[in-house]
Formats: C-alpha cells, structure tokens, sequence
C-alpha cells in the first residue's frame, strides 16, 4: 500500500496533529513501508472467522447503580492548564460573525 | 549490607529485618544511596526519598509489633505510567510533565496495604512505545551490563532498578513485550500476567486489550510472591477476571516431570542470534533432563504476529491518546486563539515522534476505507493466533521460547528504522495478543557478556505453571 503525502496530512488533521514539513516526509516514507509489511494479514484466509473483541470470553459487567465517594470539584480540576471559577477554561470555540 | 540485599530469597531479607540485624530504614537509606551514585543511567525519573524514610520508619514499627504485611521490608521502583495520589506521572512525555496524580493505581494501594516501600518511579519509553527505552522526553536509559547499549523497553527504567540493585524489585507494563524484553535484555525476571490477572486500574492506557501490569524481580519466587499481592477482581477495572488467586508456593517446587512442554519452531528459524539459539536450546536440554517431555511444535500464524499487534494496538493507542488534548490536564500550547489550534498544538508540541507515528498510523487503519482492510482484519487474524495457542495449551503444559531474537544492541542503532525497531518484539508479542501469562527467566550470556532471556507461557490463569517451570529452570541453570 503506497501512502501518499496528501493522504499523511489528512490523516494528521483527523489526529489533531499539525506535522512539520520534515515530519511528514518522513512519516509518508515510514508508514509506507510498515503499511507495506501490513500486507503480510492478506495472505490469511480470514473467511467465516469472527473478530476478536475481548481476549477471554467475558460477559457485560453490571454493578449497583450506586455513587461512590470520588474526586469533588477542585481535585478534579486541580490538573486544569486554566480554569475559571470551578470550570474548565479554553479558548473561544464561536467565531465573531 | 550488599550481600544480605543480594539475597535471592525475600523471605530471607525479611527474616534478618525480624531478627533485628536488618531494618527498613538502613534498606531505604542503601537503595537511595545507590540510586544518587547511579544517576548516570536514567532509571529514574522520581525519587521519593523523604516519603520512602517515614514509611520505613512506619513499617519498621510494624514488624517489631508483629502487624507487618507480607510486602514489609521490600524496597520498590514503579514504572512512571502508574499513578500514585499527590505524585506526578508523566509516562515520559513533555504532555504530561507537571501532572498531579488525584488517586492510587489498585495496585499500587496493594502494595501499600501489604507494606511495601515504594521509593521512585521509573524511566520508560513515552506512553510504553517503544522497544529500547530511548523514546523517553527525559533521555534514554543504559544498560547497566554495558552502558552503551539500551536496556530495552518500555519498562527500562524498572528493569535497570533491579539489574544495578537500585530497588529490591520492580513494576513494569507489558503491551507487547514491555516487561519481559528489557528483563531479558537486563538480566532479570519479567511477567506479563494473565490478561486480567491484575487490575488496569490507574494503569495510564496504551493499548487496553493488550495492556498489563507485572513485576520485575531477582528471583522467580519474587516474581511469585508480588503476583499474588497485586492480583485479583477489581470493581473498577471490569476487564479484571473475578476468579480466585491460587498458592503460587504451592507446586512451585515439583519440578518438570511428566510436564508436556512445547516450543515454536518458527521462533528458531529466522533473524535469531545463533547464541540466543543456543542458550535456548540449553534450557530445551536442561528441561527433558528434568524429565519433561519436549516437542518441536509448528505455529503458522507467527508471521502474522508482529503486523496484527502493531495494526491493534496502534488503533487502541490513537484512541486513547486522543484525551490529551490540552484542555483539562497535560500541557497546553500557549498562544493558541481558538480551539482546534489549542488541541492540535497541544499535541504536536507534547508528543513526541514515535508517539506521533503511531497515533498516525492508529488513526489511518480505523479512518474511512481502510477500517475493514486493516483493523478488521488484523482482529480476524488474532482470533486465528488466539485458537492456535488455545490448541496449543490443550496439548501441552508449557510452552518454552526466547525472550528476544538478540542481545540489547547499541543506543541508537535502530532509532530511524521502526520496523526494525518492532521486530525485537516479535517473540513477546503472541502471549499480549492470545492474553495468556509469560515469564522471562534469564538463561545465559553472549560472548560480551550481554543476557539472554527465555519465555516460559502457559495457558490463561496458570501462573502457577509457570512459576513451576521457571523455578526449576532457575534451580537447574544455576
């Protein structure tokens, strides 16, 4: 499978990640070759073979439907690089019309 | 005061800490002592020292009013993915830096609870990607055997704290072979529990069908006595299996009689170093002296091994990483002006480049067109794997492999070559993708004098098993 440049920064995009122009180079040459190595799973008859999900045979896990005594408000915005009153803080997400 | 903590044997240790010749206060002083005359090789990353005396002072107190828990006098280092309440965790990346941990990983409350000292938390490739612990925003970590060499990864740091005596044991993570590569590569013993065996609870995820937490140690029976500590249902991490914890002492000593005992051709025949071929080979001899049988058995779905975990895991890990976005925790670009520029440079500037790659190539088999070609694919391929070593634990009681296909090579050898980079896991790799228990049991030396490991694996929840075969291996190759 070739990768093309192009496809590397639309796949950055839907990572969030913004690559350096030596980046993506560098990636578009690199996961050609591991995507090319991917190859190899085409050779398996994978037909009427279920995927696998979980590893051991598990059933869904219910517990009561109970509160716990957890993290309050300050513990878990301790962490935040800014926040405001209590709250988490980021940039404006609408634009001025 | 070197040769009582060189002690093999913990209960030894814990024995001369009864008699009062030994106390956990001079151990912390010793390990942290070692630890500052070490700092060369990068194993850690924190040094709890003012926390690790008060709690020996604490657990000294315990043992002479006989309350002691059975951990009591064991010294420990913990991999820097595992959190700790008031302690930062960075999983050795810039995204994490000044992170505040709010709570205990299950495991580390266990350890707690049975009065262990945990005195710092270890160097590690970031976000446990990477096989030579030299993808770390801290800096690489040497090879205490040869310092110009890697210790492997990802768990090097916890790997070289045991190796270099830095801590009495150690606890690392394994997704694809991260616990018992770099023990191979260093010289000690490395499990990857059962899939479920322990609790992923505050475990920071990689890849969570993969993902477990197991301990680096001396000694076969530390390996023994930490598991059945940290093992066990965990109502917060619903993937832990609710069955019981079996005696790991209780057969331990039976030896391998009568035991069915298989290994993988496939894993000797290409890329294997023909001195890894040959310490292996060895432990085969050393098993059916013991009284074993052992047979050559074909897997063909080895080949398929390596490109299903990297196409898995690479998928689970772009998923979970994509919580790092800059916007409740982790470092935050600054200058951002809207949103998306505050994740996106969020995320390029706290990952690193392999973390990149990988959250690259994750995001590319589950993205439009490619999920059926790839990711659906590779999870059909490892029902497959997972049914051939099913078959295989039907048949036999063990199966006997090497660690690595080499000895740790040199620091940035294979830095700019991946691919080359995942293949020194390509025999850990089957035991994280059929989610059964394997242990890397050291078995010899190179001409340099660099360790070789062998995996002892046996099916699903069986640990006892593979305590057993080790412990007579370890017995025999002494």
């Amino acid at each position: 499978m070739k990768i093309t440049k192009k496809e590397v920064k639309k796949i950055a995009d839907l990572a969030k990640l913004a690559l350096t122009d030596e980046e993506k180079e560098k990636f578009t040459r690199q996961l050609g070759e591991i995507l090319a190595y991917m190859e190899i799973l085409n050779r398996v008859n994978t037909e009427n073979i279920p995927p696998a999900y979980h590893i051991h045979e598990t059933k869904n896990v219910f517990r009561k439907d109970q509160s716990e005594k957890w993290l309050n408000q300050d513990e878990a915005t301790a962490n935040a690089p800014k926040k405001f009153k209590g709250y988490f803080s980021v940039p404006k997400v609408i634009r001025k019309g | 005061m070197q040769a009582e903590i060189e002690l093999q044997n913990f209960l030894k240790l814990q024995s001369a800490i009864k008699r009062g010749t030994l106390s956990c206060v001079d151990l912390v002083e010793h390990y942290l002592a070692e630890i500052d005359r070490r700092m060369d090789l990068n194993a850690f990353l924190v040094v709890m020292a003012d926390e690790a005396r008060r709690r020996a002072e604490v657990v000294d107190g315990k043992i002479k009013n006989g309350s002691a828990g059975k951990l009591a006098g064991m010294v420990l280092a913990v991999k820097d993915n595992l959190v700790l309440k008031d302690k930062p965790v960075t999983c050795g990346s810039h995204i994490l830096e000044n992170f505040i941990s709010p709570y205990h990983a299950t495991v580390i409350q266990k350890l707690i609870d049975a009065d262990a000292i945990l005195i710092g938390k270890t160097n590690m490739d970031e976000f446990a990607m990477g096989s030579s612990n030299e993808n770390s925003y801290f800096g690489p970590v040497l090879n205490p055997i040869d310092e110009t060499k890697i210790p492997g990864g990802s768990s090097g740091g916890s790997a070289v704290s045991v190796a270099a005596n830095l801590a009495y044991a150690a606890f690392g993570s394994d997704t694809g072979g991260s616990i018992r590569q770099p023990a191979a590569m260093c010289g000690v013993v490395g499990l990857k529990p059962t899939y479920g065996r322990v609790s992923r609870f505050g475990l920071v995820a990689f890849a969570s069908s993969f993902d477990q937490i197991g301990p680096i140690t001396r000694s076969v029976r530390d390996a023994a006595l930490l598991l059945s500590v940290i093992a066990g249902y965990d109502p917060h991490d619903s993937t832990s299996a609710n069955l019981p914890v079996p005696d790991y002492f209780a057969d331990i000593d039976s030896g391998v009689r009568e035991l069915k005992l298989a290994f993988p051709k496939e894993y000797l025949e290409e890329g294997i170093d023909t001195e890894v071929e040959a310490a292996v080979e060895n432990v085969l001899h050393r098993l059916k002296d013991g009284g074993a049988g052992v047979e050559a058995v074909t897997f063909p779905s080895s080949e398929y091994a390596l490109a299903t975990y990297y196409i898995l895991a690479n998928a689970e890990a772009s998923s979970n990483l994509s919580r790092f976005d800059g916007a409740r925790y982790g470092f935050r670009a600054q200058d951002t002006t809207d949103l998306e520029s505050m994740y996106t440079l969020s995320r390029s500037e706290g990952f690193g480049e392999e973390v990149k790659r990988r959250i690259m190539m994750g995001t590319y088999v589950l993205s439009a067109g490619y999920y059926d070609a790839y990711y659906r694919k590779a999870q059909k391929v490892r029902t497959l794997i997972k049914r051939e070593y099913d078959g295989a634990f039907k048949k036999y009681d063990g199966i006997i492999a090497p660690t690595t296909p080499t000895t740790a090579f040199k620091l940035g050898e294979k830095l700019d070559n991946p691919l080359q980079m995942y293949l020194s896991d390509i025999y850990t790799i089957p035991a994280n993708l059929a989610g059964f228990n394997s242990l890397s049991l050291p078995c010899g030396v190179d001409a340099n004098g660099l360790p070789i490991g062998v995996q002892i694996m046996t099916r699903p929840f069986n640990e006892s098993m593979t305590f057993r075969i080790a412990q007579f291996l370890e017995d025999a190759l002494q």
